[in-house]
């Protein structure tokens, strides 16, 4: 059931166009990542969203209802920011309590729901205590908390994780996502670090320039980048130019490091570019590859292998776990790199 | 570099004597009401003037008028220029300067002329009317202080995001004003407090043209009519500024700990 629904928005901010025809739906409980570089428009998608911004352009549907109209404290929103943004004058409490406060609840009522947001959150105790006296983490639960508190429709973030220390982001990120899980709300979660909207997210928004690249779980948009941005920005990859040549029932893509596969649903012709990732290509004898190129570094990173292979003019990266590696490999050696064809994404251009 | 430091010194000096001076002579002279040898005379015969009362608490009652005034006026303001107008900045804190240019004489003339007996709005015409007037002048003289304080004090807060919070909450502009802009810059507000209380205390012009019984035209009026009484009141009302001051002074410092410690 689509509970929000994003139609043709625009937006511009004097004559720089910020947002451009940016289309999105959202299921009801679904947790949806708007993914992008710095400055593509997401917090503005966003800010619309809350109503901070006015569209130029499109609509914006909640629940069925259109909420152009309605002004940001009407709209039944929970917003976390990057900022924290908590009230420094209050407490702990004071802060969770605002939204229930200004919705008019019974102090037995606020104090229960108090409770029970912080014990959500992992900070029960805490009740007292400002927020200047809180790490990072700390204060960024207390936000959630706040936010979700009044039981808004829609739970809004805006690079939640982004100021706090690398171990703190991880552990968050798992608790956000289980915590929007329990309480099945619909949430918008901006950021511009991949790895978090691939592991949080039921679908990632990939954004560039003010719009969507691509709309698609994250399986999709890492496996089947649909644009050479998307391809780019996700994941490292590596891009291979060449000629598609159909001879014989047989097609296939020429490049100066080999020959690839053409994928056989592909309807691409001349001039190419595939990308493939890393973990897609295994390192085999030179004769039985698909490229051939000169090994230069072999890189050790735990979990797996990198193996920097330089074909023809590109140096490209084939990652491997350390029992397939081919015994006896030196630097400098020949190497060949076998490539499946379902595995070339073939973006034309 | 050693004959820099001599210099500096000197010009210190000279300048705490040009200042100073002027005070020692002033408590001096307030010590020999009585001939022949120092005493407190001077100071018992204000204290206990019941016109010395009623006055300084008419000018203190005045000034939380004018300080309540002066909030409700430039606190918004202040906010909503910050938040909605930065562009309006320079134009908005030009325009609190002003009363720092134009004489006070002129603020009065211009109230007496537009809120006399015979106008639509006859403020003068009663005492609680020309009290409001009064206040709302020392607002006007006190805006300078008082709007760099607020802003000042609002600079040192994430106002967007806290509004922005606040609103997603369902706050509206009043609930937003009152629960999370005010509490924030209280120390701000309270030094502008006190420089506003420091100005209404001495102020003469307003309230003598406007005929209400404040604490400046009766020191005025002492200094007319006394000898050494007037000294003794310079020196108490030099006292209570100095209160003030040094209040302002502990709060700014305690807001910078503060911050800092965030
Ligand atoms: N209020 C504003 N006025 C003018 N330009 C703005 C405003 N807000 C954002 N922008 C511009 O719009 C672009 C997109 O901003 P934003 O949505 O914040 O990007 P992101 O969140 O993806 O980093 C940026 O170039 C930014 O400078
Ligand atoms: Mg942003």
């Amino acid at each position: 059931m689509t509970f929000i629904t994003l139609q043709s928005l625009e937006k511009s901010f004097g004559a720089t166009p910020v947002v451009r025809t940016f289309d999105l739906t959202l299921e009801k409980g679904e947790f949806v990542s708007l993914l992008g570089p710095s400055g593509c428009g997401k917090t503005t998608v966003l800010r619309m969203v809350a109503g901070f911004e006015t569209p130029d352009q499109g609509d914006i549907v909640i629940a069925g209802e259109s909420v152009l109209k309605k002004r940001p404290n009407q709209r039944r929103i929970g917003m976390v920011f990057q900022s924290y943004a908590l009230f420094p004058n209050l407490t702990v409490a004071g802060n969770v309590a605002f939204g229930l406060r200004v919705a008019g609840m019974d102090r037995a009522g606020i104090s229960r729901r108090v409770d029970d947001m912080l014990a959500m959150v992992g900070l029960s105790g805490l009740h007292g205590r400002f927020p200047w006296q809180l790490s990072g983490g700390q204060q960024q639960r207390v936000a959630l908390a706040r936010a979700i508190a009044p039981r808004p429709q829609v739970l809004l973030l805006d690079e939640p994780l982004s100021a706090l220390d690398a171990k703190i982001r991880v552990s968050l990120r798992t608790e956000i996502r289980a915590i929007q899980r329990e309480l099945g709300i619909t949430t918008l979660f901006v950021t511009h670090d991949q790895e978090e909207a691939l592991s949080m997210s039921d679908r990632i928004v990939v954004m560039n320039g003010g719009r969507a690249e691509q709309i698609g779980t994250p399986q999709q948009v890492y496996d089947r980048p649909a644009t050479r941005f998307v391809a780019g920005f996700i994941g490292t990859l590596n891009l291979i130019e060449g000629q598609v040549s159909r001879q014989a029932g047989t097609a296939s893509i020429l490049s100066a490091a080999g020959d690839l596969p053409l994928p056989s649903d592909s309807a691409a012709t001349g001039k190419v570019t595939v990308a493939i990732r890393p973990q897609a290509m295994s390192p085999c004898a030179p004769d039985q590859g698909n490229l051939r190129g000169t090994l230069r570094q072999i890189e050790f990173l735990g979990a797996f292998t990198r193996l920097h292979v330089t074909c023809a003019e590109t140096t490209v990266q084939a990652d491997c776990f350390a029992r397939d590696l081919p015994p006896g490999l030196s630097l400098n050696q020949t190497i060949g790199l076998r490539v499946a064809a379902e595995d070339c994404v073939v973006m034309s251009g | 570099m050693n004959l820099h430091r001599v210099t500096s010194w000197i010009a210190f000096a000279l300048a705490a004597v040009y200042f100073l001076l002027p005070l020692v002579a002033t408590l001096e002279f307030s010590l020999r009401a009585r001939r022949g040898v120092y005493s407190l005379d001077a100071y018992r015969n204000v204290l206990s003037d019941p016109q010395f009362h009623q006055t300084l608490g008419y000018s203190l009652i005045l000034s939380l008028a004018t300080v309540v005034l002066g909030v409700l006026i430039v606190a918004p303001t202040a906010f909503w220029v910050r938040l909605k107008l930065p562009r309006l900045r320079p134009v908005v804190e030009f325009i609190t300067l002003l009363p720092l240019v134009i004489p006070p004489i002129v603020i009065v003339f211009g109230y007496i002329r537009l809120f006399n007996t015979s106008s639509v709005l006859p403020l003068t015409g009663s005492a609680g009317g020309t009290d409001f007037l009064l206040a709302a002048g020392y607002a006007t003289l006190s805006l300078p202080y008082m709007y760099r304080a607020i802003d000042t004090g609002l600079r040192a807060i994430d106002i967007r995001s806290l509004t922005e919070a606040a609103q997603s909450l369902g706050a509206g502009w009043t609930l937003i004003l009152a629960r999370v802009i005010l509490p924030n810059i209280t120390v701000a507000i309270l030094s502008g407090a006190f420089l506003t209380f420091a100005i209404v205390i001495g102020e003469y012009v307003l309230a003598a043209l406007l005929n209400r019984p404040a604490f400046g035209p009766y020191m005025v009026w002492m200094g007319g009519n006394r000898a050494y009484e007037p000294a003794a009141l310079a020196v108490v009302a030099f006292g209570l500024t100095w209160a003030a001051m040094a209040v302002v002074q502990t709060l700014a410092g305690r807001a910078k700990h503060l911050n800092t410690s965030r």
